[in-house]
């Protein structure tokens, strides 16, 4: 190929796609369009769930509308977890009167509850547990690793997810800080 | 999508895997071209090396300035291995501005050594479709074609299929219809314009696009205006070779 002829193909393809970016341009969202469908994936809803809590409560994610959440999914014999898990403590502190909400959901299908209380004692951990005994929450999230965390913002969606661990503190920080600047 | 594979405790990250992968392929490739083209493979291949290693520091470096005050306090986190915290465009600059100063001091022909850079190009952006098939990120939108894939919640355009497709078409085109003249640098503008025209066309399937003012689609405008200028280049050095 020569190229005249290269040339004469990509101001042809830049006519053609200069055309097409302009027909291919999203129309103005309607305000009557549903928000993004739940899915364990940044930009999505986060699924929703209702789940007991360590301390006898129960806890529904939904309900928590208008806080930037961290949702950690944790196993008590998981290394990377319990190597992580006082990083989430010490920023849980830190943010928590900012608004921040963390929920350790352990994955009890795949844990003992007696270990969950434990690791939890052990490591002095002040943010609710929630169990997912019949591994639904799971399934719905997914769950490809432990650990997993998921940054919610207030509007329920995921801004970020980190499959594996243990994470640094700065990649906690970072993302709550992210969510804490979302109005 | 298989963003994981588990092996023992290791989770292996498929994505990374196929870039890694796609970065082997791609050096192959330019050493290769580089010998043909009678440039050193080596200094090329540092070239790459540093630009890499500079782009990863500089990526980490820039997100690291954007949360200074938490970085203060946790010094070690620079050294994380989460690709989470890295200024992606920031590291691409100051990668590729790595790479021009070593090309300078090593006296590299900036038009041959782009030239023997172009199937490397084009390798790269076959790895990225085929790690955004992996990972499932790039997703098209909703459909009901009888090619779409359930895929977040819905059946939507396999459009990481779409982009590796043209990124092979993209690759064959180099390598099957080369241009008249070696060692000019169009070979290499041959790849970027193509792997441009790709993502104007496909983009218009994405199902995540970043929308700017008018509800124009941002890689649209970026691929149209690096079209634009890859075009006014082989212009210019089409120019130059003739004369």
């Amino acid at each position: 190929m020569n190229t005249n002829r290269l040339l004469t193909i990509t101001i042809s393809i830049l006519i053609l796609g200069a055309v097409w970016t302009f027909m291919s341009r999203v129309r103005e969202p309607s305000s009557q369009q549903p928000g993004p469908p739940p899915n364990p994936k940044a930009g999505f809803a986060a699924p929703d769930f209702t789940l007991d809590t360590l301390d006898g409560g129960q806890l529904t994610l939904s309900e928590l509308r208008g806080h930037p959440i961290v949702l950690n999914l944790w196993a008590s014999w998981c290394l990377p977890c319990r190597s992580e898990m006082p990083a989430i403590e010490k920023a849980y502190q830190h943010y928590k009167d900012a608004g921040l909400i963390v929920i350790g959901l352990n994955t009890a299908s795949q844990d003992s509850e007696s270990d969950a209380r434990a690791f939890v004692q052990e490591l002095g951990l002040t943010f609710p547990i929630a169990l997912d005994r019949d591994g639904s929450v799971q399934s719905r999230y997914q769950l490809l690793g432990l650990p997993s965390t998921y940054f919610i913002d207030r509007k329920g969606i995921i801004r970020a997810v980190v499959v594996g661990g243990p994470m640094s503190e700065a990649t906690i920080q970072s993302n709550i800080e992210n969510l804490l600047q979302e109005k | 999508m298989f963003p994981f594979l588990r092996i023992g405790p290791l989770l292996i990250q498929m994505h990374g895997l196929a870039l890694l992968t796609g970065l082997w392929v791609a050096t192959t490739w330019i050493d290769k071209e580089s010998l043909h083209l009678k440039l050193n493979a080596t200094t090329i291949l540092n070239m790459i090396f540093y630009g890499l290693i500079g782009g990863l520091i500089g990526a980490r470096v820039i997100f690291a300035a954007q949360h200074l005050n938490i970085y203060f306090l946790n010094p070690l986190s620079l050294f994380s291995l989460n690709t989470g915290t890295l200024d992606l465009p920031g590291g691409v600059i100051i990668g590729v501005l790595i790479a021009l100063l070593i090309g300078r001091r090593e006296k590299l022909p900036l038009r041959p050594t782009l030239d023997a850079l172009a199937p490397g190009f084009a390798v790269m952006m076959i790895a990225i479709g085929v790690a955004n098939t992996f990972s499932g990120n790039a997703f098209g939108s909703a459909t009901r074609l009888p090619w779409a894939i359930y895929l977040w919640g819905e059946f939507r355009h396999p459009t990481q299929i779409y982009e590796t497709v043209a990124a092979i078409i993209v690759f064959i085109v180099w390598k099957i219809i080369p241009i008249e003249s070696q060692r000019s640098g169009i070979r290499f503008l041959q790849v970027v314009a193509f792997s441009a025209s790709a993502r104007i066309f496909l983009e218009a399937f994405h199902g995540d696009s970043v929308l700017w003012p008018g509800g124009f689609r941002a890689v649209q405008i970026i691929g149209l205006l690096i079209l634009t200028v890859a075009i006014y280049l082989t212009k210019q050095w089409g120019k130059a070779e003739r004369e």
